[in-house]
């Protein structure tokens, strides 16, 4: 297998920060371009049409997914289940006549390239306090940017779970950020 | 009449379908009369673009690699599975 040790050398940083820019963990990233190589040893199917490096990423998107899913399955089952109910979780942003408690604030984006770097930190930060289940979803939608039918199918969930979970988990990013970050 | 807690969930929903046409022109009407609305719209906008910058950098960003002792294990289960 000559082939996948060169393939690994020549792709496997890109592999891997393909990888690392949509799972955020190292050690899931390094699970995502080891699983990629392996199907890549037992699949046949390169034709050497595409590039080496279009295939394997291919293959990676799949692994992604994978990691993903298995992220959000962990979760026990009845914590999927609430979600469908009132919503009362979000209590803490509304009063009892739909208000909002704490007005929204205008988040004033960085200008220079170390705020921007700042700011990527702390929105960092609060991806990793959300709700792994929910951090998992959002990052499905709005990082890999899968659509809504194969997100529900991918997870087994209904298409309003999935709208529900995605709204918690940008209320809670939005809301962390006005905390963390300044406010206009 | 949305309630703003109404509005905000068809904000949320408006970045992962299609709104309904009376979806669209109650929330239009909505953001009209309120500001705290508005600015959430705008917070939604540019969290999805500030993830898809963080994506854009860590895929781009040439000082990450695959770190050698990852390498070594990934390396080692590919001979495995050769033998």
């Amino acid at each position: 297998m000559q082939n996948i040790n060169d393939w690994l050398n020549e792709h496997g940083d890109y592999l891997y920060r393909f990888a690392l820019a949509r799972l955020r963990d190292p050690h899931q990233a390094e699970d995502a371009v080891q699983d990629t190589m392996l199907a890549a040893i037992k699949s046949n199917s390169f034709e050497g049409e595409s590039s080496a490096r279009t295939w394997l990423t291919g293959i990676l998107k799949h692994k992604i997914i994978d990691l993903q899913r298995k992220k959000i399955r962990e979760q026990p089952l009845s914590d999927l289940i609430d979600l469908d109910a009132s919503d009362t979780s979000m209590d803490d942003f509304f009063d009892k006549s739909g208000h909002w408690i704490d007005k929204p604030q205008t988040l004033d984006m960085p200008d220079s390239a170390l705020e921007q770097k700042q700011f990527l930190a702390i929105l960092g930060k609060c991806l990793d306090k959300l709700p792994a289940k929910l951090a998992a979803i959002f990052m499905m939608r709005d990082v890999h940017e899968l659509d809504n039918e194969n997100i529900c199918k991918e997870l087994g969930i209904t298409v309003t779970n999935a709208w529900v979970m995605l709204y918690r988990a940008r209320m809670g990013l939005r809301k962390c950020l006005e905390m963390h970050w300044v406010t206009g | 009449m949305l309630t703003c807690k109404q509005a905000s969930q068809l904000i949320s929903q408006s970045l992962d379908r299609p709104l309904s046409w009376s979806d669209r022109m109650q929330l239009r009407f909505h953001l009209v009369i309120c500001s705290a609305c508005n600015r959430f719209n705008r917070q939604l906008n540019q969290l999805r673009a500030a993830v898809h910058r963080i994506r854009h950098d860590t895929e781009n960003d040439s000082s990450i690699l695959l770190p050698l002792d990852a390498k070594a294990r990934i390396t080692s289960a590919i001979e495995s599975k050769n033998h």
